[in-house]
């Protein structure tokens, strides 16, 4: 069994990550929402999850306050994992509106979709995400993504 | 010692026929390695967070298909969600009549609609039935005092 020890569920007053990235995961599914977020502690990773793009936006800093340029959390985000298909934003829209941020567009953003549709996926990428995952996602599609991670530093 | 035994290869039988029934698929195996001693109830968890879902939804299903006019992108909403879940949990059988459902939504075929609905629910309440069988199971054996056999 991975020995990796879950973390605190509560990002709150948080310090340095140390070497446990923090991600944001979103998705507008409640199942996935909880897979991804188990997925992603078992791989040694901080998580807050965000029901739509909207709250990630605004987690993120980047919501309709733009005046508001830091990070309310306060906890540097590595990493954003995000669904494609949600109603209202989709994970692309998402995708773009923080590679549009000049604050946030170096965090790497990560699409999951159920559908295989190569036009999506390439144009996911063509907007700068790093990584498309098929869903339904597995504990060693994350473990991949956690050693990409580290190549890049966070 | 012998009831533990037992138990366990009841257990063991059991898991091994939804799996051969096409009930559950490797999506389940990967949902139990997620479990540990920092959330030994995961499993049950997410599968409780799955029957509240989807009870919801085949209600939302079930009022979009009897409106006068009906709202397929509103039908296939709900269907998406549903397939989401069920493939998100292992559940195949439910998952697959949700792929048949969405392609009578994209047709805006009422009757196909309609059927995939009562297959759905037919496959969901069964796949419900057996994963309480499955917990209860489980169940028993920790009562018992042993362990749950790890299905690989």
């Amino acid at each position: 069994m991975n020995a990796s020890f879950s973390s605190s569920s509560s990002s709150k007053g948080m310090m340095d990550h140390g070497d446990q990235p923090h991600v944001l995961a979103v998705d507008d599914n409640l199942i996935d929402r909880k897979i991804v977020e188990k997925l992603l502690k078992n791989s040694a990773c901080k998580v807050t999850t965000a029901e739509n793009g909207l709250r990630a936006l605004e987690y993120l800093g980047l919501g309709d306050d733009q005046n508001n340029t830091s990070n309310v959390s306060g906890l540097k985000v590595n990493l954003i994992i995000t669904d494609y298909c949600m109603p209202g934003m989709t994970g692309y829209e998402l995708l773009k509106k923080i590679k549009e941020s000049s604050v946030m567009k170096e965090v790497p953003v990560v699409i999951m979709s159920s559908e295989n549709i190569p036009t999506r996926i390439n144009k996911c990428l063509e907007e700068g995400a790093k990584m498309f995952m098929l869903k339904p996602i597995k504990q060693s599609d994350v473990k991949e993504l956690r050693c990409q991670l580290m190549k890049y530093g966070s | 010692m012998d009831v533990i035994v037992q138990l366990q290869a009841q257990f063991v039988e059991y898991t091994t026929s939804l799996y051969r029934e096409g009930f559950l698929d490797d999506q389940f195996t990967q949902l139990q390695k997620l479990q540990d001693e920092s959330n030994p109830d995961f499993v049950v968890e997410v599968v409780r967070l799955f029957f509240e879902d989807s009870e919801k939804l085949l209600n939302n299903l079930a009022t979009a298909l009897q409106q006068q006019c009906v709202d397929y992108k509103q039908v296939d909403a709900h269907v998406h969600q549903f397939k989401g879940s069920s493939s998100s949990i292992g559940a195949q059988r439910v998952k697959n009549v949700c792929v048949a459902f969405r392609n009578y939504c994209e047709e805006k075929n009422l009757e196909g609609c309609l059927r995939c609905l009562q297959q759905a629910k037919h496959e969901y309440y069964l796949m419900k039935s057996k994963l309480e069988t499955l917990f209860r199971l489980e169940q028993e054996i920790l009562a018992a005092g042993g362990s749950v056999p790890m299905m690989t």
